[in-house]
């Protein structure tokens, strides 16, 4: 609709409010979830430094440290499926890296957008939805991890950690994972109020036992007997397998199908539990 | 007027026995209101009379629990997003995204509404402008005073140039010269034609920001009309405000003082005596021996015609 003469012609100040009723619209679903990734976007171009170390030095240090430097101390056996401990361990840390990334992007930043910054309320004032804003801060939180595995595998290929071209698949297996793990989280977030000691509980005592003792490091047949239908349970052993799996071509069509279908299956029900917690929490 | 709901007799916002329950708690018990294109609209009421509780019904974000709602002749349960499209909204907190810069918030949210960028950014110019904080375009939220964060959060309302402003208690916590100021930005809005609907429970912005308001208290509507006809309605001309040395008060109501004014109300610290003239009654107190160690004759505001209306002060 043309904005007619006299508005324009007066102060900045008038102008600004010159014509009204002719600026809102609603947009579609899938731009309303863009518009929040766009909205991240402008957060990372002045933070991203502050998302540098949890999303790419940590797993980058680990690989170093535990790859490198106790790897030496490791000779390749069937236990490593016959590689360098580095080149074994490389596709899972990325995995258990994105992971750890995507839970971190998935407690404190979302509660603080109910419960302290609010600005989860200033964008449901807008035409954009809860479920909108949902899938916004999932597709971020996608891309965010995909970024930060990309960053991960080109600093491992300079270590030599890569077995092949295959890693790219890791890559989409570790995004998964880590989607898996982020969208129950969310729904967690968006349903406690000032108890985050289940925030710390979460990283104690499901994310760090995982990120030990679920195939990260070591296989999972080394475990006690009682302790694998454990591991089997955990978000981050299948997608090990898988990581593993896609980097060094050695996966079975019918394990592969099974892990891919746990993982999606857990990242389905996530968005659901979240989708019906965010709406439970904004729309009061 | 964009598509959508056509308003025909000119009421941007209807509400008919409109009640808000949070479990079994009622916090917005039946009201009845009515806002007309164009004019100021008031919720004037103490805290917890459920001014903050209508608004948010009427902003689309928080579903009625009884009664009827019409906003720009749409149904917020219906027509949420659409009408929340042709809206402004200030809530009583801000809620800014204060890691972004002045800038980034005007642009983030005014793509929300579907903007473009390019739209986008020669509002936010305006904007800034508009709310005197261009010099801080670049810098981040967070360390901005409570002002600045206060104007920031009614500039970004308007990036959508809407028809209807919901400011709840818009300048609350703002220095006095602050208040005017946005008092005065507030006008110039209403005479652009933009409607605007305010909670407080400071009187005088009521009087000076309101057409049109309603008294609210315990999520009633107690009464309605302009802050004048208020005032005629419930009070008299004038007050004449007594205070006493402590322990004296009591002395004064004794002798009888009651009787010369139409009404007296008994405040902890100070009688109320109204009256038409309050000189008059003033000579009528010390023709009774009656001492008080100051008085003081003004006008009648809205604070006593909610004192009236409750038995309470509206700010304690
Ligand atoms: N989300 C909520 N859950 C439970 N009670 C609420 C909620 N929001 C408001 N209330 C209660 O409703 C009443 C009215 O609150 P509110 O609408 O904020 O009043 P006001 O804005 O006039 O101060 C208060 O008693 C408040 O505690
Ligand atoms: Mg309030």
């Amino acid at each position: 609709m043309p904005r007619m003469g006299p508005s324009f012609a007066e102060t900045p100040m008038t102008a600004a409010i010159g014509s009204t009723g002719t600026g809102g619209r609603v947009v579609s679903s899938p731009r309303a979830a863009w518009l929040r990734v766009e909205g991240h976007w402008q957060w990372y171009r002045r933070h991203w430094h502050a998302t540098v170390f949890s999303g790419i030095a940590q797993p980058v240090l680990f690989l170093v440290a535990m790859g490198i430097g106790f790897g030496s101390q490791v000779e390749p056996s069937t236990a490593t499926r016959g590689m360098s401990y580095l080149v074994y361990l490389a596709p899972a840390l990325l995995v258990t890296g994105a992971l750890q990334n995507a839970v971190g992007e998935s407690t404190y930043p979302v509660l603080s957008g109910f419960k302290w910054q609010k600005d989860y309320l200033a964008v449901v004032a807008t035409p954009i939805t809860p479920g909108q804003l949902l899938a916004g801060q999932l597709i971020w939180v996608a891309m965010l991890v995909s970024g930060n595995g990309l960053a991960y595998l080109l600093i491992a290929s300079l270590f030599g950690a890569l077995a092949g071209p295959g890693v790219l698949l890791s890559l989409l297996v570790a995004v998964l994972t880590a989607m898996a793990c982020s969208a129950p989280i969310m729904a967690l977030s968006a349903s406690i109020n000032n108890d985050v000691n289940v925030f710390n509980g979460l990283f104690r005592f499901v994310v760090m036992p995982m990120t030990l003792f679920a195939g990260t490091f070591f296989p999972v047949t080394q475990l006690p007997g009682w302790a694998q239908p454990v591991v089997w349970l955990t978000p981050l052993w299948h997608g090990t397998e898988l990581s593993r799996g896609a980097a060094f071509g050695e996966l079975g069509l019918w394990p592969a199908a099974g892990h891919l279908a746990y993982l999606a299956g857990l990242f389905t029900i996530g968005v659901l539990l979240a989708r019906w917690r965010f709406r439970r929490r904004l729309v009061v | 007027m964009t598509g959508g709901g056509r308003v025909l007799d000119g009421a941007l916002v209807r509400a008919g026995g409109l009640v808000k329950r949070f479990g079994d708690f009622e916090a917005v018990r039946g009201i009845d209101v009515d806002v007309r294109r164009g004019e100021a609209f008031g919720f004037l009421g103490p805290n917890g009379a459920g001014k903050s509780s209508t608004m948010r019904m009427i902003a689309c974000v928080s579903p009625r629990s009884g009664g009827e709602l019409s906003v720009l002749g749409m149904d917020p349960d219906r027509d949420g997003p659409r009408i929340r499209a042709r809206l402004g909204v200030v809530p009583q907190q801000d809620n800014l995204d204060v890691e972004l810069t002045v800038r980034q918030n005007l642009h983030v949210y005014g793509r929300y509404f579907g903007l473009s960028r390019a739209r986008v950014r020669a509002k936010a110019d305006e904007l800034m402008v508009f709310a005197q904080l261009s010099d801080r375009a670049g810098d981040e939220v967070e360390p901005l005073s409570g002002g600045m964060k206060r104007r920031l959060t009614i500039a970004r309302s308007l990036v959508n140039d809407p028809e209807l402003l919901l400011l709840d208690e818009p300048t609350t916590g703002l220095d006095p010269q602050a208040r005017h100021l946005l008092w005065d930005k507030l006008f110039r809005l209403k005479q652009q034609g933009v409607t605007l609907i305010v909670t407080t429970h400071y009187m005088d912005e009521a009087e000076q920001l309101c057409d049109r308001l309603v008294v609210m208290d315990d999520g009633r509507i107690a009464a309605e009309g302009s802050p004048t006809e208020l005032i005629k309605r419930y009070s008299t001309r004038e007050v004449l405000e007594l205070r006493f040395s402590p322990g004296e008060q009591e002395d004064a109501q004794q002798r009888g003082i009651a009787e010369l004014a139409d009404r007296v109300e008994v405040l902890p610290d100070r009688l109320l005596l109204y009256t038409d003239d309050g000189e008059v009654a003033l000579e009528a107190v010390h023709g009774r021996g009656v001492r008080p160690a100051s008085s003081l004759v003004r006008r009648s505001t809205l604070e006593d015609v909610f004192l009236r209306l409750t038995g309470r002060t509206l700010v304690d």
